[in-house]
């Protein structure tokens, strides 16, 4: 039979599993707009902003592991998603983007919403396509979807030029499998280098594991939990690898890095053992990399060789997937004897009794902490949370104690605004059964707010929670500690009536003013199972995320809620980011 | 320190702008590059010519192969190889000082391969330095234009 590209670019989409696609029509789909249409075994989520369409795919995947699916038109389709694309790339998501393209004879014509779109998103995607020939469609999707899961896992962009979405042939059979003799992400640990580092582990004296995002996109929780329960080591994770091992256990020391814990920070600035997971040294773990971890030695393990000894000279590196590696390191420990940590953990406890997330509540005024913190209790910590990024992120980060990976969604590489509501409702559409929050500020939620109208279109209820300071709070926490409290275009004026806008969009709206109203707030707004409630909470304007490691500080260098003055101290806070 | 990374990838389109956009998105240097089909079709060989420290050059050769497209890296500067250069360099024929162009060409062991009225065309090829000493041998007013093109390696021995 023939078909043409289009259809049998949908066949594709099909044998790869795909469920759901999120997407924006256009000029240059409209061939592919149609095959999808005469099908149901796919399903397209129309967004109101292509932006939305990859953050949606990329909430998808995280929530649930599989590639997300984006589909958008030439020009300002693929422009628009760029940076939904750059975060799902920082943040080693699984996402194959279509992209519409002129026709092939006025590509390099100017020709109407015609752009060089493997030219722009070469440089934030794992790879990239450009379709030539008809021929070539059933490979290049094979392909694409490979080269997205496995390995380190990223964003793909397939190019189709919409000549070749018109053209026909006969449909030959879906390549089970791919080969590539310049691709191979399967890579096996060395059995020598599992030895070396179980013998460290094993004779360290004050070790620490910190993992990342590896451990959650490696779906290597389970050996995580083990390996880590079986040796009795104080365990931190990274903003990306939360839920992984359980926030609530008694071996977890909560985040590390710039607004990590006091006992996470301080057991890696002492510890003799660092033993990464899935994890890649990024500037807001390590502050300054001179004073990092002064008397540790590192293994680290990660499935990109390119990460290791990037930032971190690793003395024991592990090539692999974490799930492998982990389960390596737990059948070489089996019998092995370990040193005593028995004095490493009264150091921790000693250090873990200054609470550094502790924070005092102020009469008339809502904390953003005590919002996270009811959240937590009224979800009973089963919830899936997104987030935007800024305060708020890290203040649930810090209060919402994560159980389970793919529990944490949000943006921590290329830290997006905007990211949190589109990623809730790609999450929900996911994992229909599960609560899902989003956990946002008024300057974040600007940014996507259109999306309130796909989430009505497809019935993705989703519990939206605003704080709300009425400021860019960490544009603002920075303004003030290193910039002699210039608020300069810190301050949101002229905000919307939330509570009207939800409602305009066919949602709930419900506003917070008081603490003694948070708590019913939150039960009435989960309580309503199918609808998306919009909750509008005043917080503290002043509040400030501690603790927090000043720029080129390490991590002795903390500084703690109502002990420490923030002030700037010599220039090279300015130069940080 | 100096190092000739040499790069076999497929032969599609857009390879090339991959590995130089790598160069300039991690702020690798680039002193020259040079690119063309292999002994098979479907495969590239670029010769790229940078500089950095040992850390940098292990960054470069693992982005490197991180791209999809890239077979095989190897760094020549760490193993026996041979390294050429080509430079076409026109010269003027009327000679403000005493060099005697032939036997210059003897020396340097490279062609004439164009004369006009005023100007002689040469082709010299060799190690980059070889290059540099015979530019180095005129004075900068004689040379008219130059035209080099990146050095290019392959190592020594069976593989």
């Amino acid at each position: 039979m023939k078909l043409n590209g289009a259809q049998i670019l949908i066949h594709c989409l099909k044998r790869e599993g795909v469920k759901h696609v999120f997407g924006y029509p256009g000029g240059a789909v409209l061939h592919i707009y149609d095959a999808l249409e005469a099908q149901d075994e796919i399903t397209h989520v129309l967004v109101r902003h292509e932006q939305g369409a990859a953050h949606g795919a990329d909430g998808y995947a995280r929530a649930n592991g599989m590639p997300g699916v984006v589909l958008v038109t030439s020009g300002p389709g693929i422009t628009n998603a760029v940076t939904g694309i750059a975060t799902a790339h920082m943040d080693s998501i699984p996402m194959v983007v279509i992209s519409g393209q002129v026709p092939s004879p006025l590509i390099g014509m100017d020709a109407f919403q015609e752009v060089d779109a493997t030219g722009i998103t070469r440089s934030c995607v794992k790879h990239n396509f450009l379709i030539r020939d008809i021929s070539e469609v059933a490979s290049t999707v094979k392909k694409a979807f490979y080269i997205a899961t496995t390995g380190r896992p990223g964003p793909v962009v397939i190019d189709i030029p919409k000549d070749i979405t018109i053209a026909e042939m006969e449909m030959e059979e879906y390549p089970e499998t791919v080969e590539m003799r310049s691709y191979k992400p399967t890579t096996k640990a060395s059995n020598r280098q599992i030895r070396k580092a179980a013998e460290l582990i094993a004779n360290s004296q004050r070790p620490i594991f910190y993992s990342g995002g590896g451990c959650v996109i490696g779906n290597a929780s389970k050996e995580l939990r083990e390996l880590t329960r079986k040796l009795g080591f104080p365990i931190t994770q990274t903003l990306m690898g939360l839920g992984a091992y359980p926030g609530t256990d008694k071996l977890s020391l909560g985040m590390l890095g710039m607004h990590g814990t006091y006992e996470a920070n301080m057991a890696m600035y002492e510890s003799d053992c660092v033993v990464a997971i899935g994890s890649r040294f990024d500037d807001r773990i390590t502050g300054n990399l001179e004073k990092f971890c002064p008397t540790a030695k590192f293994i680290h393990i990660d499935i990109d060789p390119s990460q290791i000894s990037k930032n971190v000279v690793a003395d024991i590196p592990i090539v692999g997937q974490t799930k492998q590696v982990l389960q390596a390191l737990i059948d070489e420990l089996k019998d092995k004897k370990l040193t005593d940590i028995s004095k490493w953990w009264s150091q921790i406890n000693e250090w873990r009794k200054v609470d550094s997330l502790a924070y005092t509540k102020k009469s008339g005024v809502i904390k953003p902490q005590t919002v996270i913190e009811m959240l937590y209790e009224v979800t009973k910590g089963k919830a899936i949370v997104t987030s935007d990024v800024g305060q708020h992120q890290m203040w649930a980060a810090q209060y919402y104690l994560f159980d389970e990976p793919r529990q944490w969604i949000n943006s921590g590489g290329l830290g997006t605004m905007g990211f949190g509501l589109p990623a809730a409702m790609g999450a929900k559409i996911a994992m229909p059964d599960r609560d899902v929050a989003c956990v946002t500020g008024e300057g974040s939620i600007q940014m996507m707010l259109q999306e309130l109208s796909t989430m009505l279109q497809y019935s993705t209820p989703v519990k939206i929670i605003n704080l709300n300071n009425g400021y860019l709070g960490m544009v603002r926490q920075w303004q003030e500690f290193f910039y002699e409290k210039r608020y300069a275009m810190s301050y949101m004026d002229a905000l919307p009536d939330f509570i009207k806008l939800a409602e305009s969009y066919g949602h709930i709206g419900i506003k917070v003013e008081k603490e003694s109203d948070l708590k019913p707030a939150l039960v009435e707004a989960f309580k309503q199972k199918d609808r998306t409630v919009f909750l509008d909470i005043l917080t503290d304007p002043s509040e400030n995320v501690f603790p927090m490691i000043p720029a080129g500080g390490a991590h002795c260098d903390m500084l703690l809620a109502g002990r420490d003055q923030m002030v700037s101290k010599d220039e090279t806070d300015f130069n940080a980011v | 320190m100096r190092h000739i990374i040499s790069v076999i990838l497929e032969n599609e389109a857009g390879a090339l702008s991959r590995v130089s956009g790598l160069f300039t998105q991690r702020g690798f240097n680039i002193e020259s590059l040079t690119v063309a089909q292999t002994n098979d079709v479907n495969l590239s060989r670029m010769t790229i010519v940078s500089s950095g420290s040992d850390r940098v050059l292990e960054q470069i050769v693992k982005q490197l192969n991180k791209l999809i497209e890239v077979v095989k890296v190897s760094d020549l500067t760490s193993q026996d190889h041979v390294e050429r250069e080509l430079m076409l360099v026109k010269i003027s024929s009327v000679l403000k000082d005493n060099v005697d162009l032939k036997e210059l060409v003897e020396i340097f062991g490279c062609k004439v391969v164009d004369v006009t009225e005023k100007i002689y065309t040469i082709e010299v090829s060799g190690k980059t330095k070889k290059i540099n000493a015979f530019l180095d041998a005129f004075d900068p007013a004689n040379i008219i234009e130059v035209s080099r093109t990146g050095v290019t390696g392959i190592s020594r021995g069976k593989k």
